[in-house]
């Protein structure tokens, strides 16, 4: 073998290991699930193999799973909008900031350290009615009576705000982090203000991190499961509420999948357009 | 011969230069996953052989507790055999993840309800038990065994362990015992107490209580769509479905919620932690039995004889008390004590008479049109 077949094979017997796991538990297990949306529930027992669109055409016509994707995409929305008001301040401030910065990030990173499910839950102690906040607020005089604020849709953002900022922030961190300061001080130089520097400059130079950062944010806002479960009220339900539902509480496995890869192709699709503007390399270099 | 002397043989070959490295670490290898690809078949195999654990899966909580302090742990003490103790917040859930399991991989299941038994059964995923390995079953009240009887003519797929209802629980800070006499199953759907009002975010027992407030018999409800109005109801006056045992106790302990519908024995666990909550059912409450039911493909000897531990009289009723749901036992053969007699459901006849199960072939025929058209409700259509 000579030497440039040998280097043309080295990537691929890297890359096996990698290609392997992908394969056996990404690729093999969802086609089988592609294969199940085809299939048909029984009254009771066993599902009926074979090949029937009833499941695809209930999940692309009826409304009901319609209006949850939409709701579910308004939420990821709006999540994905917060994040990114209340991220950005902060990756700024933290790429600015000298010598405490490691410090900064590594604050960033505790609350990966805690369970989601922990870190949801503390809010029923944060806003519950006996909770600190309505708590306090008696102790202070502000009100008579504890305010329910839990249990509905606003609830349900604020804590997927509290899940993902911090992917939204090292996201935009990455990205001012590779601006040079000196650009900055060019646009002064030559009399922009702060503000306009910043608006001219760095903000424009920082998008790519922001849109990854978004990205992310979107999509796993949009895949969430616990949240609704935790934070939500009766009516607050996401796209991934349904599935569980369908497989877990009906027993539906093949309406589930179906429910499942119409989540996928959507998500996919946003991905894409992503990857046609933006491209994919400014998302890893966010999750590096 | 076994594995290791053929290793030895194998070994020495290839030392005495017999066989290539090559050819050695090939036979080596294929001898791995040929004993990796065999062991979900060789669990079946196990099962009738020597077993070191048992899996078991309940409900979690006090529930749990109880069972691994009185029965588990003494159990694993006489006997040497390990019981894993798994929780699931409910049937359904932990039905779609036995569906998706190998054989032997869950063992006994403390089910709810004798539709849980019949859907078992449906999906055959029964076993049979060998009654003569569990003479502790001749202390089991006959209403109880009957009802799997009827499922199941020829043989038993579970022990009866214990019962309670799903009845009314209320904060008596802000719910008197008489207005919830008065307004017994209506309450759920009272504006008064909006935004104060719990409910398990379960389609039979939302399905239940539809029946019960629209003055229909729970076990054949004739006027659906009044049902799933009184349904509709409920969720716009609730707070929040509640998905476990635990956020059950917590929200009414927390006092986010005034009024819910509730399980006997986590009520009896509030009342004894202090919190004053009341707890009353409604006529036609919602009445379950819950048995510890042989997974097919389970170690039988080793379950039979986890269950025949489980029902001794002294067992039963530690873990009874632990529970806070009165035992399967019947109380006119054995002497319960003081303690099981005051707890709620508590039935001194044994006939269970004064109790309404669910049909299992009623609910399990509406189950998959009743479970969809409850997701959507929920949801607000």
């Amino acid at each position: 073998m000579s030497i440039e077949q040998r280097e043309a094979r080295q990537p691929w017997i890297l890359l096996t290991p990698a290609l392997t796991a992908v394969t056996l538990l990404l690729i093999v297990p969802l086609m089988f699930i592609v294969v199940y949306s085809f299939w048909l529930k029984s009254a009771a027992g066993a599902d009926t193999p074979g090949f029937f669109l009833d499941n695809w055409q209930e999940a692309l016509t009826d409304s009901f799973y319609r209006d949850i994707l939409l709701n579910t995409l308004k939420i990821a929305a709006i999540t994905t909008l917060a994040c990114a008001l209340l991220g950005y301040p902060a990756a700024y401030f933290i790429s600015r900031s000298k010598g405490n910065k490691l410090i900064l990030l590594v604050l960033l990173m505790l609350p990966f350290w805690i369970s989601y499910i922990i870190r949801t839950m503390s809010w029923i102690n944060i806003l519950g009615v006996s909770g600190a906040l309505n708590s306090a607020m008696i102790w202070l005089g502000i009100i008579n009576e504890p305010i329910q604020m839990l249990y509905n849709q606003t609830t349900v953002i604020l804590g997927l705000v509290h899940f993902l900022l911090p992917f939204m922030v090292l996201n935009i961190f990455v990205s001012l982090d590779g601006i040079d300061t000196n650009l900055e001080d060019a646009a002064s130089s030559l009399g922009a203000t702060r503000w306009q520097g910043f608006l001219q400059v760095t903000l424009p130079l920082s998008l790519p991190g922001l849109a990854a950062g978004g990205l992310l944010c979107f999509v796993l806002a949009a895949g969430t499961y616990i949240t609704p479960v935790i934070l939500g009220g009766p009516r607050d339900a996401m796209f991934a509420n349904l599935v569980y539902e369908a497989i877990i509480r009906q027993l539906d496995w093949p309406l589930g999948s179906a429910l499942s890869l119409l989540l996928l192709i959507v998500l996919g699709v946003l991905v894409l357009i992503y990857n046609r503007y933006l491209g994919m390399a400014q998302l890893a270099k966010g999750l590096g | 011969m076994d594995d290791t002397k053929r290793y030895e043989r194998l070994r020495e070959r290839f030392q005495n230069g017999d066989i290539s490295r090559r050819s050695f670490f090939g036979l080596l290898g294929a001898a791995g996953a040929a004993y990796g690809l065999q062991m979900p078949f060789a669990r079946q195999a196990f099962a009738a052989g020597d077993v070191s654990q048992v899996r078991f899966d309940g409900w979690g909580g006090v529930v749990s507790e109880a069972f691994r302090k009185f029965a588990f742990d003494p159990y694993t003490e006489k006997t040497g055999i390990k019981v894993i103790d798994g929780t699931f917040p409910g049937g359904d859930e932990y039905l779609a993840l036995v569906r998706a399991s190998q054989p032997g991989e869950y063992n006994i299941a403390h089910l709810s309800g004798v539709f849980d038994y019949a859907r078992y059964h449906s999906f055959d995923l029964n076993s049979e038990l060998n009654l003569a390995n569990i003479p502790n079953m001749a202390n089991v009240m006959p209403a109880l065994m009957n009802a799997f009887k009827s499922i199941t003519p020829d043989s038993l797929s579970a022990a009866p362990y214990n019962y309670g209802t799903t009845g009314l629980a209320y904060n008596r800070k802000h719910i008197s015992d008489e207005e919830m006499k008065e307004k017994g199953a209506k309450i759920l759907i009272d504006e008064k107490y909006k935004g104060k009002i719990g409910g398990w975010g379960d389609w039979r027992t939302r399905m239940w209580y539809a029946a019960l407030q629209t003055g229909q018999d729970p076990n054949d409800i004739k006027d659906t769509d009044a049902a799933w109005d009184a349904v509709r109801k409920h969720r716009d006056v609730a707070l929040k479905y509640w998905a476990s045992g635990a956020e059950l106790m917590s929200l009414l302990a927390e006092e986010e919620i005034y009024v819910t519908e509730g399980w006997s024995g986590r009520i009896y666990a509030l009342q004894e932690q202090g919190h004053d909550i009341g707890y009353y059912d409604p006529p036609q409450s919602f009445g379950w039995q819950e048995c510890l039911f042989v997974i097919k493909g389970s170690p039988m000897a080793a379950c039979e004889e986890l269950i025949n531990f489980m029902l001794d009289k002294d067992t039963s009723i530690a873990v009874a008390e632990g529970q806070s749901y009165p035992p399967a036992l019947d109380p006119t053969k054995v002497d319960l004590g003081e303690k099981i007699p005051k707890l709620p459901a508590f039935d001194p006849t044994g006939t269970l008479s004064g109790l309404t199960f669910a049909n299992p072939a009623y609910w399990n025929g509406n189950e998959a049109d009743w479970s969809k058209e409850f997701g959507r409700v929920q949801r607000g259509y």
